[in-house]
């Protein structure tokens, strides 16, 4: 996978998307926040609460990493961001506007979404999932013009995936997959993206591949909230970690600073470490943190 | 790179056949007629040029063989559309328009009406009344029970199907077996003899407005098959798509069995043929799932009624073409399936 040599940040720079016009537009006015949740409380019918007071702000070009155990609420909270559910108190508002106000096709000419994973069972091309990204931009009876197939060919070519335009979507590789998916969101031209777990199902490689697209998408004035089970995506790749924990934020700032050892014990109750360590650059080397499971055998004590 | 698709010169092609198809099927039969025949009376009845042929040539081609040709060309177009919509809509690519349970409640009202002795138009309108009936109840169900998930509402439909299906049982086993019950056995075969030109005037104007409603929705239909969440955050709205795609295909699925009793295997066949001619794109599938299904039934209609002396029933045929078709289109594709 040619990635990196076509995906650098500079080329990626050169080609604004037209997803900044929003940034760009008011930039002279009052600073509204690209994401803004304000004591965001949700309840599902059945169950207790899943959000409890959920209060976060992501600026443009910002990544925010969601980390938690399995049941904090991290999904419930990208589906609050999507309007697939209805918070029951507080609001969740994209660059001014209140997300349960907006219809489907308004909100997600602001929000885009990358799934885990996509399934059907028919045999679309690449190319045709990727051109779905315009669905909300078409008129209200229309379907996509071959102007529109061009346009979501060139997110493909950005992404260093264009060869694999009319290959059946179920057939390709994971990271494959992914990369198409994430066509698709670049398609829609939505100033924030939202991730959900965008490297489980992937291999090493394609991880670090995934997240380097993902971190230069940030640079292009994106704003990227994505959740993870690896704090050290946390670390290396986000500008913002946000701890959950019971659907309650524990902790939300830097992630240099957020995601420590204390804080990763007590979030996913096993000893972590979390450490620096200098990595080679340019100009000389930089350090950056990486976090390190502390096996029992090694733990001092009982407990870590 | 395809970015202009190919299918607009493939659904012209599959447009010529068609013309042609029904042209040498005016000529079929017993009383048998040339093309040349078949185009001097069609030119001069339909669009008012040449002199035209009279006598019974014109008779048979007005008053026996339009209506019937018609009648196949809607019944298989409606069939074939309304399974193709309900496939990409339910995901599901095993789906047929009997999904909700319609042709069975269609059949059921059929059954009743020839069981009290109704009129032919009151059949149409019983069968017709009865088939929505099951969609409505189908429908019901799921937004009762399982808050509108798609996997009950086929639940409910195979429950619906499998009620009016008994009820259906019960009608036969009610019906004098001289008389009423081969009445109600031919019915379920499925026949387009019974067509007229009077009776087809509200079908075709059923069928006619649920393809153009289809139409509009053929793009967000296409990105719901992709995943519910997905196409919410790509800017289709769920709720309204799935109404308007029930409600066109059940109105279609029921005007077809109204028509010609319940016909199986096209609206499962054919919507994949589609598939494979133009890719799983529903705006793309439309025009050819329905211009094929209506050259298929078409096909099968002739046969039907020139292979034997007997008016074959439609419905069985259907299904003895279906089958090893599907094994073959299960061996192609159907890894990809499951």
């Amino acid at each position: 996978m040619a990635l990196t040599s076509e995906t650098t940040p500079e080329a990626a720079a050169g080609t604004p998307p037209e997803a900044a016009r929003g940034a760009r537009a008011k930039a002279g006015g009052p600073a509204i926040p690209r994401v803004q949740l304000d004591d965001l409380t949700f309840t599902y019918p059945r169950g207790g609460h899943r959000l409890t007071g959920v209060t976060l702000t992501v600026e443009e070009s910002e990544v925010c990493c969601l980390l938690g155990p399995n049941g904090a609420g991290k999904t419930t909270l990208l589906k609050c961001l999507l309007g697939l559910l209805r918070p029951r108190r507080g609001t969740v508002q994209i660059s001014g506007h209140d997300v349960v106000a907006l219809s489907a096709r308004e909100l997600a000419r602001l929000v885009a979404y990358v799934p885990q994973s996509a399934s059907t069972p028919f045999p679309f091309t690449a190319l045709d999932i990727a051109v779905m990204g315009r669905t909300p931009h078409l008129g209200a009876l229309a379907s996509p013009s071959p102007a529109d197939r061009r346009g979501a060919l060139e997110q493909l070519d950005r992404l260093g995936v264009a060869r694999l335009a009319d290959r059946s979507f179920a057939q390709l590789s994971g990271g494959e997959r992914q990369l198409v998916l994430l066509a698709r969101a670049l398609v829609q031209q939505a100033p924030v993206l939202i991730l959900d777990e965008p490297t489980a199902a992937l291999d090493y490689g394609n991880e670090v591949r995934i997240l380097q697209v993902v971190t230069e998408l940030a640079q292009d004035d994106h704003s990227v909230i994505m959740t993870s089970h690896q704090p050290s995506h946390a670390l290396t790749y986000s500008d913002r970690a946000v701890l959950m924990k019971d659907g309650q934020v524990v902790a939300n700032g830097h992630p240099d600073e957020v995601v420590t050892g204390e804080s990763l014990s007590s979030l996913y109750g096993v000893p972590v470490h979390v450490t620096g360590v200098d990595l080679p650059t340019l100009d000389g080397s930089r350090e950056v943190r990486t976090c390190v499971p502390i096996p029992a055998r090694l733990a001092p004590g009982q407990n870590g | 790179m395809r970015l202009w698709p190919a299918d607009s010169g493939r659904t012209i092609l599959l447009g010529v056949v068609l013309l042609v198809l029904v042209v040498i099927s005016f000529g079929l039969g017993r009383y048998s007629l040339s093309p040349v025949t078949v185009v001097r009376i069609l030119a001069h009845e339909v669009a008012g040029i040449g002199a035209g042929v009279q006598g019974q040539d014109r008779a048979v081609v007005m008053n026996i063989r339009l209506p019937r040709i018609l009648a196949a060309l809607l019944v298989g177009a409606a069939l074939s559309s309304s399974g193709a919509a309900y496939q990409t809509m339910f995901r599901n690519p095993l789906v047929s328009p009997e999904v909700l349970g319609v042709a069975a409640g269609a059949g059921f009202g059929a059954s009743v009406s020839i069981l009290i002795g109704l009129p032919t138009a009151a059949l149409q309108t019983m069968s017709f009344g009865c088939g929505l009936l099951a969609a409505v109840l189908a429908v019901t169900i799921a937004r009762v029970v399982g808050r509108g998930s798609l996997i009950i509402l086929v639940l409910g439909g195979v429950i619906i199907g499998a009620m009016f299906n008994a009820l259906i049982s019960s009608a036969q086993y009610l019906a004098n077996p001289e008389t009423t019950l081969p009445e109600i056995t031919f019915w379920l075969f499925g026949n387009l003899g019974r067509a007229s030109m009077h009776s087809l005037i509200l079908p075709s104007m059923i069928i006619g407005v649920c393809l153009i409603v289809l139409y509009a929705v053929r793009w967000p239909l296409t990105v719901l098959a992709t995943g519910d969440d997905e196409a919410r955050s790509l800017g289709v709205n769920r709720t309204r798509i799935w109404a308007v795609t029930i409600t066109a295909s059940t109105l279609m699925t029921a005007t077809a069995v109204s028509i010609a009793g319940i016909i199986g295997w096209v609206g499962l066949v054919v919507p994949h043929l589609a598939r494979f001619a133009v890719g799983p794109s529903f705006n793309r599938m439309l025009p050819m799932t329905t211009m094929l299904g209506a050259a298929y039934l078409l096909v099968v209609d002739d046969v039907a009624r020139t292979a034997t002396t007997l008016d074959l029933p439609l419905g069985i045929l259907t299904a003895l073409i279906g089958a090893p078709f599907f094994v073959a289109l299960l061996a192609k594709a159907g890894r990809q399936w499951l």
